[in-house]
């Protein structure tokens, strides 16, 4: 009877879990990989961060990326801003709205907030920045696949070479860009890696305290369950 | 407990400490209080798993108010916009996740927390169908409990809108819409509710207020009213007998044994237990899959975009389908009416099952298969009207079974099983009761 019980209880969460949508290319996990996060943080500084705020992200807490205060400094600080400060841009949200039509969102949460069903938010963004194509009939002459009359324009278009929408819908790559395409979807990738670790940086120590917490409550299970079949050993 | 001092006053035997609690003692029923509620409340001896979840939902309520306390240190309840452009509840939750040292721990054990209580509060509940734990003399505890289920959602509801996310934001905004559907008094009254023609600072502020002192003090009340209740009449149990039909000499049931220290040393394990799950989804998965911190709510509150799919936290789901399979307008009144009356009808259904249920045994070890099959398939048309009401309505099974008239069919489901239970319970089939506990 228990058994069925538990049985019923989780049937209809195992047939259910499936689901249709659009189709998200994996993102490679560059969370352990430091190197890999600085050159995210590079092209961030670089090629975002003009439009787009990281306001709940202090300059300072790059140096969880293994970089010394002077480095930060030197590489990635190209206003007047001091180390302390968040990651603000010059352009208010209003003018933005003004200039652009809709304000550029703040990237600090956005590998977050792009999580759904169809993947994490490292995939969409990985897939969103390698989906670009080019597009007469856009303002700005830029479209893409995953994000229908995106008001955005391919900033790393240098890079990445352009891309067209062939006759199969397929992307196809017409100019190749500063990058091998190889080249390119790593740089993409160490940007998404850095917009990941940026939407949470202490995700990585949060794991690893995880561990230490859960070693001390097997310990604790193993006291307090002796304590019980001690107290419990007479009834029955 | 009939008095407060039902109990003899502790004596000093001439030490410092034991003097010192004499003259306490004579002052408070101090003793009184821990014989009565512990190490002389006689529990039945037979607990088993089911029975952990009434101590965690009170160890929840505990994480849930100290992890409050600190996050309102640091949390401003204030939907302005900063000069990031970025509200400045959003900003300060941010705030609290990265610039307060170990702020990100507290806001995920309470964000974890939530979700957290309606497990458990959800499986406390059906511990209770179970082994009808709702049956005389036990009527009041239930309703008791159906208060503090109702006082629960009203606080996830409120505390959900805190954040300032979109679907804070879009939630509170459609629930609260839901209020303008009554006739003649809707709109005024959802314009009282939210205090604003549409959802802004002052309804957070005001939900802000409801729900770190109203509706906490209710709900501490209630769960005091749960538990002077149950030590009145006394625990149910696994077989659904009552073991003060049998006492020994000295008046102490034969098969019960003091709640001190038996169910605390038993109690702690399963605290540790819980902790572990608990630790493994703050730890490792403080989103829940986008269960526990729904992916849309990473976006600060933007009342002129509205998100494609609006689908409340996974706990009111179940009650969320309901309001949506009424479809119908009935009596010339708009069907949002309708729906509004179906979830609370749903939740306050609850309350009449001691009454409902007219079956000579308690526990479902003793029913027939009527209730079993019953049960079961109650259970499991609540996981489903749960899944189906967070995806939009067109959802379909597989894409082929469509998901609107599935969650209209276990609505419908979900109140017969109330409905006709003063029928189907007495004509199901029973075993005898055992005259004691089974181990």
């Amino acid at each position: 009877m228990k058994k069925l019980l538990m049985a019923l209880l989780f049937a209809p969460i195992v047939a259910l879990a499936s689901g249709v949508g659009l189709h998200l290319d994996k993102a490679p996990d560059v969370q352990g990989d430091k190197a890999a996060l600085q050159s995210g943080a590079r092209t961030f500084v670089n090629y975002c961060l003009n439009c787009h705020g990281a306001s709940f992200v202090r300059y300072s807490r790059l140096a969880d990326l293994g970089l010394s205060e002077q480095q930060i400094k030197d590489n990635l600080m190209f206003t007047a801003a001091k180390i302390g400060e968040p990651m603000r841009i010059a352009a208010r949200p209003d003018e933005q709205k003004l200039w652009f039509g809709a304000t550029p969102p703040d990237l600090t949460l956005i590998a977050r907030a792009r999580a759904s069903e169809e993947g994490s938010g490292a995939d969409w963004l990985y897939t969103y920045l390698r989906s670009f194509y080019v597009d007469e009939k856009r303002p700005t002459g830029w479209n893409n696949v995953i994000f229908a009359n995106v008001g955005m324009p391919h900033v790393l278009w240098q890079m990445q070479g352009l891309q067209v929408l062939n006759k199969e819908h397929k992307l196809e790559l017409l100019v190749p860009g500063t990058l091998s395409p190889a080249e390119y979807d790593k740089q993409v990738a160490d940007l998404v890696g850095f917009l990941v670790w940026m939407g949470e940086p202490e995700a990585g120590f949060r794991k690893h305290l995880g561990f230490a917490v859960l070693a001390f409550l097997v310990l604790l299970f193993g006291l307090s369950y002796a304590l019980k079949k001690a107290y419990w050993k007479d009834v029955r | 407990m009939a008095s407060n001092t039902s109990f003899e006053k502790y004596k000093s035997d001439g030490s410092l400490q034991g003097n010192l609690l004499e003259w306490f003692d004579a002052r408070f029923p101090a003793t009184s209080m821990w014989r009565a509620h512990l190490s002389e409340y006689y529990a039945p001896k037979n607990f088993n798993f089911w029975y952990f979840f009434g101590s965690l939902a009170m160890l929840v309520l505990v994480i849930q108010i100290v992890t409050g306390i600190f996050l309102v240190m640091h949390y401003k309840p204030d939907a302005s916009i900063n000069p990031n452009g970025i509200p400045v509840a959003f900003a300060s939750v941010e705030y609290i996740m990265r610039d307060v040292p170990w702020g990100w721990l507290i806001r995920y054990m309470h964000s974890t927390g939530a979700s957290a209580f309606f497990i458990v509060v959800y499986l406390h509940m059906f511990r209770g169908m179970l082994y009808g734990s709702y049956r005389q003399p036990r009527e009041l505890i239930w309703i008791f409990g159906t208060l503090i289920f109702l006082c629960l959602m009203a606080e996830a509801f409120m505390g959900y809108l805190l954040p300032w996310g979109q679907m804070s934001f879009w939630g509170a905004q459609v629930i609260v819409n839901l209020f303008s559907a009554i006739p003649l008094i809707g709109e005024p009254l959802s314009v009282w509710i939210r205090g604003d023609f549409v959802v802004g600072d002052a309804t957070l502020n005001r939900f802000f207020s409801f729900h770190v002192i109203a509706v906490p003090l209710v709900l501490l009340g209630l769960v005091a009213a749960h538990i002077l209740a149950l030590h009145e009449v006394g625990s149910n149990n696994p077989d659904g007998v009552e073991i003060k039909k049998r006492k020994d000499a000295n008046g102490i049931p034969l098969d019960g044994i003091p709640f001190h220290p038996y169910y605390t040393v038993k109690d702690i394990v399963g605290v540790v237990v819980f902790l572990m799950v608990f630790s493994i989804i703050v730890f490792f998965a403080p989103e829940g899959g986008g269960y526990f911190l729904e992916y849309n709510n990473f976006l600060p509150a933007d009342p002129l975009k509205t998100p494609p799919h609006i689908a409340p936290v996974w706990y009111f789901t179940p009650y969320y389908s309901l309001l949506r399979a009424m479809v119908w307008p009935l009596f010339g009144i708009d069907a949002k009416f309708w729906g509004v009356v179906a979830m609370g009808a749903g939740v306050v259904i609850l309350a009449f099952l001691p009454w409902l249920d007219r079956s000579p045994v308690k526990s479902i070890r003793y029913r027939g298969p009527i209730y079993k099959t019953l049960l079961a398939l109650f259970v499991i048309s609540f996981f489903l009207l749960g899944f189906l009401g967070t995806k939009p309505p067109s959802y379909s099974f597989f894409g082929v079974i469509p998901g609107a008239p599935v969650a209209q069919i276990l609505s419908a489901y979900y109140f017969l099983f109330f409905l006709t239970m003063p029928w189907w319970s007495r004509i199901d089939k029973y075993q005898p009761e055992p005259d004691r506990v089974t181990m």
